[in-house]
């Protein structure tokens, strides 16, 4: 293999029903510096079906160049279709820095296209960068339960490839009217010679815990006890806006399912604020949320372990503090102007 | 039905410690157990070996106690299991450890027949899910990843149709037959072990394969050497140095809460300018 060959930083855009996935765009912005401290272009991957359109986005939030593939078959993803295309793109374009969004279908596609074109992967990482003297990317994760961070260095393959964690990279801000190169590419694949077909999706958009994806989550221990605690907890969420996490105890309990449990055995998530309500903060649930932006923690055991991975905490009873933080909270929502709010729709 | 189910041993890592002289593992901290979703995995086989008859083998890599990893899945009801063991594929990363999967695979498939591959989501100490997806790829067959249910089996049109999970739902996907499938944990509850297959798993001593023992393989191709990702550096992550506690009455201590909440104001639609 020739490595000289290999330049530019990639980074595969997700899209569901067409809409870009959040992931892809902060992808765009991580991968911005990468290919700026390379001095390389940054190329976005887009397959779908009329999809073309949005590469204008892709220009406006970093993409030098995207690369389509707009045709039918592409509409819903399949790994076969889409490890096909990605790998014959990577065969002809050849870049040496590939980044996907760890979701469902992202690391999906990675890892099966890591095996179509024989090079390595590093899975769900947080930190990424470049070593410019040997030109080598570097990606690092959390392994081992949270435990320990591990720089992931792949030397002789190309292209070295990661995925990314969503929401731990930031999305640049749009530069409206930028504008890059658009590269058509096609596929050639008959429906018939295929082995899957997507049947149905069903997308529980009312009711979706989409823990890993939220921006922010208020999160129940054991200390709220029961159903009403529960409640309790929603209607704080509900007027921040927030998807409700829980520990492994909560879903234990019955109160809610294990779709709502953070932690080591539940979701790994990343918002930008978690409030943690009667969690003791056990290691599994904390390697959990322990990357979360802004944390803030109630407890009434002054010594609880989660104060620890807390950025704010108070020594306080849920059922006293959490309804006062509710109707606090409405208030300023509704009179943001008079706290100085700044205007944000 | 012939289902192969790959398991792995891996270290319980809710209790492993790292040693901070030298910030690697300390491996002999924490016990080895059987891959929590590979249990799942393995369940799901017996499940539907149990509807739609056949067999349920399972196939690992690893040193030599492994096989305590595999005798447990016998407890779980598999009828068979082999260990590919063998200094040579030390070190492997996802690539590696799919190829030599794989390898093993192709005998156990040319010996035996196999309609269905199973995987776990991803194992917990690499949690990478990766090795599955790889080794669907290099049979030539679909991988259908994060399983959340089995809905139909046909045998006579050879093809499976499976939930999968995906971040805001699930989908229906049909699949020829074979396929291989990475399992979550929702897809089964892991049963008690009855009585006799206890009894079968205490004497049970698996099959045991080294390099010599598989087809046509590339050496180059495995372990270490054949491992294109190396570990570069490890640290511990920070620690945060614990949070500034706020005192006071509960009114103030809520007020202040808000407050802080609202350092990520850019989250919230507070109205402004319109003053209400
Ligand atoms: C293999 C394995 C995997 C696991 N995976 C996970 C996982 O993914 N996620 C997870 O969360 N756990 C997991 N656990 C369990 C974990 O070890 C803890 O048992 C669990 O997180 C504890 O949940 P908790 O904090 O809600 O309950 P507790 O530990 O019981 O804590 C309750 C807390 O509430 C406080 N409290 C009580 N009353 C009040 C009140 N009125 N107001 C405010 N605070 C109050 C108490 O002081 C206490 O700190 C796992 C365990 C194992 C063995
Ligand atoms: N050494 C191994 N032996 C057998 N199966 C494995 C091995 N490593 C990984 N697997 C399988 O691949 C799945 C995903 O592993 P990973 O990609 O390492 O997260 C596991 O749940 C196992 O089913």
């Amino acid at each position: 293999m020739n490595m000289e060959e290999y330049r530019g930083v990639w980074v595969f855009i997700e899209q569901r029903n067409g809409e870009l996935v959040d992931v892809g765009l902060e992808l765009l912005g991580a991968g911005r510096d990468l290919a700026d401290k390379l001095e390389v272009d940054l190329c976005g991957i887009l397959l779908g079906h009329n999809v073309k359109d949005r590469a204008k986005d892709l220009f406006e939030y970093g993409a030098d160049k995207v690369y389509v593939i707009d045709d039918p078959i592409l509409e819903l993803y399949r790994t076969e279709t889409y490890m096909k295309a990605v790998g014959d793109l990577v065969r002809k374009y050849k870049p040496e820095i590939f980044l996907y969004g760890a979701t469902a279908n992202g690391k999906d596609l990675a890892s099966a296209v890591a095996t179509e074109v024989m090079t390595g992967l590093t899975a769900d990482t947080t930190l990424l960068d470049v070593n410019l003297d040997k030109r080598l990317f570097e990606a690092s994760r959390p392994a081992f339960g949270g435990n320990i961070m591990a720089t992931i260095l792949c030397k002789k393959h190309r292209p070295q490839m990661a995925t990314v964690r969503p929401k731990v990279m930031k999305k640049a801000d749009p530069q409206p009217g930028r504008e890059g190169e658009l590269i058509e590419e096609s596929i050639s694949v008959q429906e018939e010679n295929l082995k899957t077909k997507v049947i149905d999706i069903v997308r529980d958009t009312n009711k979706a815990v989409n823990l890993e994806e939220a921006d922010i989550i208020v999160a129940a221990g054991k200390g709220i006890k029961d159903e009403k605690g529960w409640k309790m907890v929603e209607e704080l969420a509900d007027v921040l806006n927030a998807t409700v996490g829980a520990s492994r105890d909560v879903v234990e309990m019955g109160i809610c399912g294990h779709e709502h449990q953070v932690g080591q055995t539940g979701a790994t998530v990343t918002p930008k604020l978690y409030i943690a309500i009667g969690i003791s903060g056990a290691v599994q649930h904390v390697v959990g949320m322990q990357n979360s932006e802004l944390i803030i923690a109630i407890n009434t055991d002054p010594d609880a372990a989660i104060f620890n991975a807390s950025h704010y905490g108070v020594v306080a009873d849920a059922f006293e503090i959490v309804p006062l933080l509710t109707e606090e909270f409405r208030k300023v929502l509704q009179s943001g102007a008079e706290e100085g709010g700044v205007a944000h729709v | 039905m012939n289902i192969l189910v790959c398991i792995k041993q891996v270290p319980d890592t809710k209790i492993i410690k790292i040693n901070p002289k030298t910030n690697t593992l300390d491996r002999s901290s924490a016990p080895a157990i059987l891959n929590p979703y590979d249990a799942h995995a393995v369940q799901e086989a017996v499940r539907l070996k149990e509807v739609h008859g056949g067999k349920v083998t399972v196939l690992s890599m690893g040193p030599p106690q492994a096989k305590v990893a595999i005798k447990k899945c016998v407890e779980i009801g598999a009828d068979e299991g082999y260990l590919i063991s063998d200094r040579r594929f030390a070190g492997a990363d996802t690539l590696a450890t799919s190829y030599a999967l794989y390898k093993a695979i192709q005998k156990l498939m040319d010996e035996q027949g196999i309609d269905l591959v199973l995987c776990g989501k991803h194992a917990i100490d690499g949690d990478t899910g990766q090795v599955g997806p790889g080794i669907a790829r290099r049979m030539e067959i679909p991988p259908l990843t994060n399983v959340i249910k089995v809905e139909e089996v046909d045998l006579k049109e050879k093809r499976m149709k499976v939930r999968r999970k995906i971040e805001d739902g699930y989908e229906l996907i049909q699949s020829e037959l074979p396929c291989l499938l990475t399992v979550e944990k929702e897809i089964n509850d892991v049963a008690y072990s009855p009585l006799p297959n206890m009894i079968k798993a205490a004497r049970y001593n698996p099959i045991v394969w080294t390099v010599d023992d598989l087809d046509d393989v590339d050496i180059k191709q495995l372990g270490l050497k054949g491992s294109p990702t190396i570990v570069g550096k490890m640290w511990p992550p920070e620690k945060s140095a614990g949070a500034e506690m706020i005192d006071g009455d509960v009114k103030k201590q809520a007020k202040a809460l808000v407050e802080h909440m609202l350092e990520k104001r850019e989250l919230f639609e507070v109205k402004g300018g319109e003053k209400v």
